[in-house]
């Protein structure tokens, strides 16, 4: 890897850091304006999830290359408790935000792939990769 | 975003810059459907606005140019909304589909044919208030000489309403050829009621049993309104009641059964309490004013009394049903 590190995530000041992290790397990719914000909220909301239900967790954030294409990949990780559901919690309108369009739905829209690995009582990480058009 | 839309925006805003008029904000808003239409973010359109204020403008103070990050950095949660609810919007059309499905899969289902009796003229309506019918209206043609109805409720509404409803179509099919009195049919249905289903789900029911040759109407009530008989040589109504606990209350309830005997032009009117407890402006209507109702078309067909009756109540509710409407009339013509 040329670029890209990872945050550790303990308290809320951290998700703050991890967002700056992850706006320079998405700048020193390439990405436009909106795309670094898109990415930028994405890290955002998967970073408050680990602050809010494991308590503490990394977020890394590595550029990536497959061909032509070139992307970010944010792996969000923690060994928390786990998600119970994970259907419910990817369907619309279950956020506990509730109609505002955040949330794990909403990662996913902000980033181009998106995957959970999610296991009860031992973690959670989560995957999601956007690519430069 | 496609090109051509970024260029047809900077020489809109460009115009709109130079004239700063009404038309060029019209024709901006009809452009503006364009993004919707392609499913451009809001976020995009700040992008967008950003790069033709720069293009446009040479000596943009770069407060200005950065201000729009903010902007944008604001928009993005607007944008998830937004495409949350169109998801929302197309998930609800497919439960719309699904549940317009299920209303003619029950109407199919409970669809029941109006038996032709010798001297006994039969109408009814039943209408529900929503999607789906809360009430149920059963005939069964046993012998040539004795047809049985019956009238239910189901205390509850919508989807899981209408699947009891099945059941209790299916139960009182499988007595078909049983010759059941009103009252065991009641006694038996409450059994797989009560059996069956859950504990916060109810029925009343109506059943009564017409024998052409001795003109006699036999009847049992599982908690149901009253029906109503009109006396033709009395010119007189009276309620036809009977004792009788909800259907799935207590497995062992008892119902209690009665006989009146009709001569000719007599009528027996049931009904729900969607007729019953019509609710208009002025609070709720007495029984006496269905009593005049009928009584001003009394010499019509039962069909024609039905579809007055309906008429009239459901007008004065604004023609919006409050409660599922049922009503049937079985009249004495020889
Ligand atoms: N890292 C995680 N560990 C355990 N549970 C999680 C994690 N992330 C999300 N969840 C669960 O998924 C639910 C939905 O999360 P999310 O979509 O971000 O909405 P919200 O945080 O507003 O509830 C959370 O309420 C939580 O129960
Ligand atoms: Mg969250």
């Amino acid at each position: 890897m040329e670029h890209g590190s990872s945050i550790e995530i303990n308290t809320e000041w951290d998700i703050v850091a991890a967002r700056q992290l992850g706006r320079n790397e998405a700048k020193e990719t390439g990405f436009g304006t909106v795309d670094q914000a898109r990415i930028t909220t994405a890290i955002s909301e998967l970073a408050r999830n680990i602050y809010l239900y494991a308590g503490k967790g990394v977020i890394k954030i590595e550029p990536v290359r497959a061909g032509q294409r070139a992307g970010l990949i944010i792996t969000a990780s923690d060994e928390g408790p786990g998600i119970t559901d994970l259907q419910k919690v990817m369907e619309d309108g279950f956020t506990t935000s509730g109609g505002l369009g955040a949330g794990m739905p909403g990662v996913k829209r902000l980033m181009d792939d998106f995957r959970v690995e999610t296991e009860v009582g031992i973690g959670t990480t989560i995957t999601a990769t956007k690519w430069l058009h | 975003m496609p090109q051509e839309t970024g260029k047809q925006y900077k020489q809109m805003l460009k115009s709109f810059l130079r004239t700063q008029g009404e038309e060029d904000l019209y024709l901006g808003q009809q452009f503006s459907r364009n993004f919707i239409e392609k499913k451009i973010a809001p976020e995009d359109v700040i992008s967008l606005h950003k790069t033709s204020i720069e293009e446009l403008i040479e000596d943009l103070p770069p407060e200005v140019s950065i201000s729009f990050d903010f902007l944008i950095e604001m928009m993005i949660h607007y944008g998830l909304a937004l495409k949350e609810h169109q998801s929302l919007i197309r998930k609800q059309e497919a439960i719309q589909m699904e549940m317009d499905i299920a209303v003619r899969m029950q109407n199919t289902l409970l669809q029941t044919a109006t038996p032709e009796v010798q001297g006994l003229d039969i109408g009814w309506i039943s209408k529900p208030a929503k999607q789906m019918n809360g009430d149920y209206v059963y005939f069964l043609n046993e012998t040539s000489s004795q047809v049985c109805l019956a009238v239910a409720d189901i205390i509850g509404k919508g989807m899981s309403a209408a699947m009891h409803m099945s059941m209790v179509k299916f139960g009182m099919d499988s007595l078909r050829y049983e010759k059941r009195s009103p009252s065991e049919v009641l006694s038996f249905i409450n059994k797989m009621i009560e059996k069956s289903i859950s504990d916060s789900m109810f029925v009343s029911m109506f059943y009564g049993k017409y024998d052409t040759d001795t003109a006699t109407f036999r009847y049992a009530s599982a908690g149901h309104e009253p029906a109503l008989f009109y006396c033709a040589a009395e010119k007189e109504f009276k309620l036809l009641e009977s004792k009788g606990l909800l259907l799935g209350v207590q497995e062992e309830a008892k119902y209690e059964e009665r006989t009146v005997k009709l001569e000719v032009n007599d009528f027996v009117v049931i009904m729900t309490d969607g007729v019953s407890e019509t609710r208009t402006e002025n609070g709720f209507i007495e029984m006496d004013f269905i009593e005049n109702l009928l009584c001003q078309v009394k010499s019509e067909n039962a069909q024609a009394m039905v579809d007055y009756l309906f008429n009239e109540l459901s007008r004065m509710q604004d023609y919006q049903l409050h409660d599922d409407f049922t009503l049937v009339i079985l009249k004495k013509t020889k």
